[in-house]
């Protein structure tokens, strides 16, 4: 028979190097006796790095950092059979839930589970004052030996703050930077003054009960009672049971009030539709808001003259528009407005804007690279728009490239299919590439017949236009 | 005197405590930058559960409970006589970030009464969510109930903010909403629900923030004479065209100062556990609205027992069924076998026979399940032809929760 002794608590790496050497000693089981205290050192174990290391599944790694957190003096005992039976043929046995073995770990597990997800959630701090301003303290008793495993969601949640928790097995203590575990606590050891906070919580907590729906079992069942004597919101439970029922009462006896007979007219009329009405209310709301897209330091917003006979959409602005708050001010705003030239447009008559209001960006270096806006991202700004050529009202619309005509279809539009003279809605528009598609052609033959093509959709516009007239 | 904070709250919590849909959970998890307050875990916690059992996980109130409608079930209506008050945004992040820094809760369930119009009510609260993760570097949960009549463009903002954005149906069916809330409109809360539900399924492909947990929505049981297969049909409809999350039953509950176009009597709670069961069905267990049209008599699931043993009871042809070799979609169907029962079973038969032991440490149902099973030491057919079998295993602890 060889004997264990491991520390009192959670003793995971002492069981760890125990289990090493039994496993590379060969000893079964039945002829381990698993103890542990504080008071003898331990024996029989080898020291750390002389056994080998054992590979095992990660989910009985998992298990067995859990369950060593639990009270019941068996739990070694229990780990170590399974351990050796899944190095001894049985290598899925924690798939086997039903084995005996299996379910009481299993069930160890779960109650360790439960305590470290009630510290979490009971754990119920106070301010108090300390040399660096202010400290939040709380004291809490957990079931079993957790206090380690439940530390981390306090530190990701709580970062920047200092805070301290406190137990009678040990205690957490944070300074923003470093966690340190400290001694055993008492509960007289946490000083707070009032605090109204903690009062609002409890009258919160008051007012968000519902008396009509008192049970009283399902509350015991998901908090017992042995976590209330920590809860300040518990003090209140007593008067709340015993007034439900008077409450219920005078509720049902009450009569009904009589409702005084409104039209909902008014109401409907002030709550419903509320779109800006000028283009200076719509450019306030887009100013206002933030990017939808990555990058987008800044709105671009559309400018030109209300009621035009051109209204030009690109897809979003770019570096130079950004830069400078206005749109096609770039590289293919000179192609744009070498285009507009050469059809005869004067561009100051037309009205200019983007179907995305903000640059969307990736930085590389000192270089903000272009990133074509999504979908998605395209219609998050439709709605905006919209209103915007509601309100401006173009005789016709020029779209400049597939994400304009995305925004203004509201579906997918291939360039290449549907070019040319086309309808959004009910607005008569044209269909055409975004300059920008000119810049990129390294070819330069290339890049004068698409030039060409291109001021020949602004032709056409043109003709329309006077077609209408 | 201008109201306290402390003196607003109790009124505003008051206000909001009505509407069910307060769970902290759906969202991938995250954490708080340097500098920060917060983090998810994705299942969300309890913090704490008042006397009526439920749970309070997010500080759940109104921005202010002054109503311009006029919805006969709430008690925020314009005509009720209920002290009225409204919170500045910078008290709701105050109280947010206070309760937050003292672990009382996983973070805000905010929603208001209609003021002034619905894009200025829309814009304060997408501002109180702003503010939270511009200015404190909030990263807990924040719910917002979105108003149906905003602005698209308050709900594109808010949905930057939030976790997860919400609309409320509260009636399903449009000839209730007419009667009851005569201001709402079917027509403009389903249009908001769909273009919520594109723009996440949207972001979600294109992995971008927006209202991560998804939107949720809550229908009010008992306040008209819609029935249980109505309410489940409008689930089921908005399951899958909005792709909600969830949807959130609250039975009907009496209200200070009631309406006289409504019922006064204790809420039916044995009535909106059952739809939560059916509910859980039609989500997770492979049951369609047919399966449960069958299970229920005249529309109305049955009170006494779950929807799942009435179904199997008026279906016994298909039992028993066979642990040892059955499909996942029939041990789905077996009364008192849960979800997780069944991926063990699943699991553990690859391994050995699974006896009727077996079985009994598997699933906390176990006594309920036996007569619908054969296992390898255990072959049930003499019971599942007895009439009474109802009576023999749905004892009256199938009532245990009221
Ligand atoms: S809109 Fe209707 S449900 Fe919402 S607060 Fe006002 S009265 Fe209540």
């Amino acid at each position: 028979m060889v004997e264990i002794q491991l520390k009192s608590g959670a003793d995971f790496e002492g069981f760890r190097q125990a289990v090493r050497s039994l496993l590379e000693n060969g000893t079964t089981p039945e002829n381990v006796a698993w103890g542990n205290s504080d008071a003898r050192e331990r024996f029989n174990v080898a020291p750390e790095n002389s056994a080998t290391r054992i590979s095992l599944p990660a989910d009985v790694v998992s298990l067995a950092k859990l369950v060593v957190c639990h009270t019941d003096p068996e739990r070694y005992g229990l780990l170590y059979d399974l351990i050796w039976r899944v190095k001894h043929g049985e290598r899925h046995l924690l798939d086997v839930a039903c084995d005996p073995t299996v379910h009481r770990l299993e069930r160890m597990r779960k109650a360790i589970a439960r305590d470290i997800h009630k510290m979490h959630a009971f754990v119920r701090f106070q301010s108090t004052p300390s040399d660096d301003g202010e400290r939040f303290v709380a004291w809490f008793e957990p079931q079993f030996f957790i206090l380690h495993e439940a530390s981390s969601f306090f530190v990701s949640r709580f970062p920047s703050f200092a805070w301290s928790i406190l137990t009678p097995l040990g205690s957490l203590h944070w300074n923003r930077h470093q966690l340190t575990a400290g001694g055993p606590a008492s509960k007289s050891d946490l000083k707070a003054p009032e605090d109204e906070f903690e009062k609002g919580w409890i009258e919160y907590y008051r007012s968000t009960f519902n008396p009509a729906r008192l049970n009283t079992k399902l509350m015991r069942a998901e908090m017992p009672k042995r976590y209330w004597q920590n809860l300040p919101e518990a003090s209140a439970m007593g008067d709340m049971i015993r007034a439900a029922a008077r409450r219920v009462d005078d509720m049902l006896e009450a009569p009904p009030s009589i409702s005084i007979k409104r039209s909902p007219e008014r109401a409907l009329l002030r709550s419903t539709g509320s779109p800006p009405l000028s283009l200076e209310a719509l450019n306030e709301i887009i100013t206002a808001s933030d990017a939808f897209v990555p990058g987008g330091t800044r709105a671009v917003l559309g400018e030109g003259p209300l009621r035009p006979d051109l209204a030009f959409i690109g897809e979003q602005p770019g570096d130079q528009e950004d830069i400078q708050g206005r749109p096609f001010v770039g590289p293919a705003g000179a192609i744009f407005d070498r285009a507009l030239a050469a059809s005869g447009i004067s561009r100051a008559e037309c009205y200019i804007t983007n179907a995305v209001k903000h640059f969307k960006y990736e930085q590389r270096g000192k270089r903000r690279i272009h990133q074509t806006p999504t979908h998605g991202e395209i219609k998050h700004y439709r709605w905006w728009l919209q209103e915007e050529l509601k309100i401006v009202q173009p005789k016709l619309v020029v779209a400049l490239g597939a994400s304009a005509a995305f925004a203004l279809a509201g579906r997918p539009v291939k360039v290449s299919e549907s070019r040319g003279l086309t309808k959004f809605d009910t607005v008569p528009a044209v269909l055409t590439i975004h300059p920008s598609y000119i810049l990129r052609l390294q070819d330069k033959a290339q890049a004068e017949t698409e030039f060409a093509k291109f001021v020949a959709d602004l032709n056409l516009a043109r003709a329309c236009l006077a077609e209408a007239a | 005197m201008a109201m306290t904070l402390f003196e607003k709250l109790p009124i505003l919590a008051d206000a909001a405590k009505y509407d069910a849909s307060c769970a902290s959970s759906g969202g991938p998890k995250h954490k708080a930058k340097q500098g920060g307050l917060g983090s998810t875990t994705g299942a969300g916690i309890c913090h704490s559960y008042t006397p009526d059992g439920r749970c309070v996980s997010l500080l759940k109130i109104l921005l202010t409970n002054y109503c311009l409608y006029d919805c006969a079930y709430c008690i925020n209506r314009r005509s009720s006589n209920v002290r009225r008050a409204r919170f500045s945004v910078d008290e709701v992040v105050t109280l947010t970030t206070e309760f937050y820094k003292r672990n009382y809760i996983e973070g805000l369930f905010l929603s208001s009464g209609i003021i002034r119009s619905a894009d200025y009510t829309m814009e304060q609260m997408m501002l109180v969510a702003k503010k939270l993760r511009r200015e404190h570097g909030f990263a807990g949960y924040i719910h917002l109930k979105t108003i149906p009549e905003a602005s698209p463009w308050l709900i594109e903002q808010a949905g930057l903010w939030a976790d997860r954005l919400s609309i409320n149906l509260e009636l399903s069916r449009e000839t209730s909403l007419r009667k009851l809330a005569p201001e709402k409109n079917a027509e403009t809360i389903q249009f908001a629900m769909r273009q919520t539900g594109e723009r996440i399924a949207e972001a979600k492909k294109e992995k971008r923030r927006f209202s991560p947990a998804g939107q949720s929505t809550q229908i009010i049981v008992g306040a008209d004479d819609a029935s249980d297969l109505d309410v489940l049909r409008s689930s089921s409809r908005m399951y899958e065209k909005y792709k909600l999350k969830r949807v959130y039953y609250s039975g009907f509950s009496p209200i200070p100062d009631a309406s006289k176009a409504l019922p006064v009597k204790a809420p039916p709670l044995v009535r909106e556990h059952r739809l939560y069961q059916a509910d859980w069905l039609l989500r997770y267990y492979e049951f369609s609205i047919e399966d449960l049209a069958s299970a229920s008599d005249d529309g109305m699931l049955d009170l006494g027992i779950d929807p799942k043993f009435a179904w199997a009871l008026k279906h016994r042809e298909a039992f028993p069924v066979d642990v040892n070799t059955a499909a996942r979609e029939m041990l789905l169907r077996v009364p008192g076998l849960g979800k997780r029962a069944v991926d063990q079973i699943i699991s553990s038969r690859r391994h050995h026979r699974l006896r009727a032991e077996d079985i009994r440490r598997l699933s906390p149902g176990f006594k309920r399940a036996l007569p619908f099973l054969i296992a390898a030491d255990h072959h049930s057919t003499a019971l599942l032809d007895r009439l009474d079998l109802r009576s023999r295993i749905a004892p009256s602890q199938q009532l245990e929760l009221f």
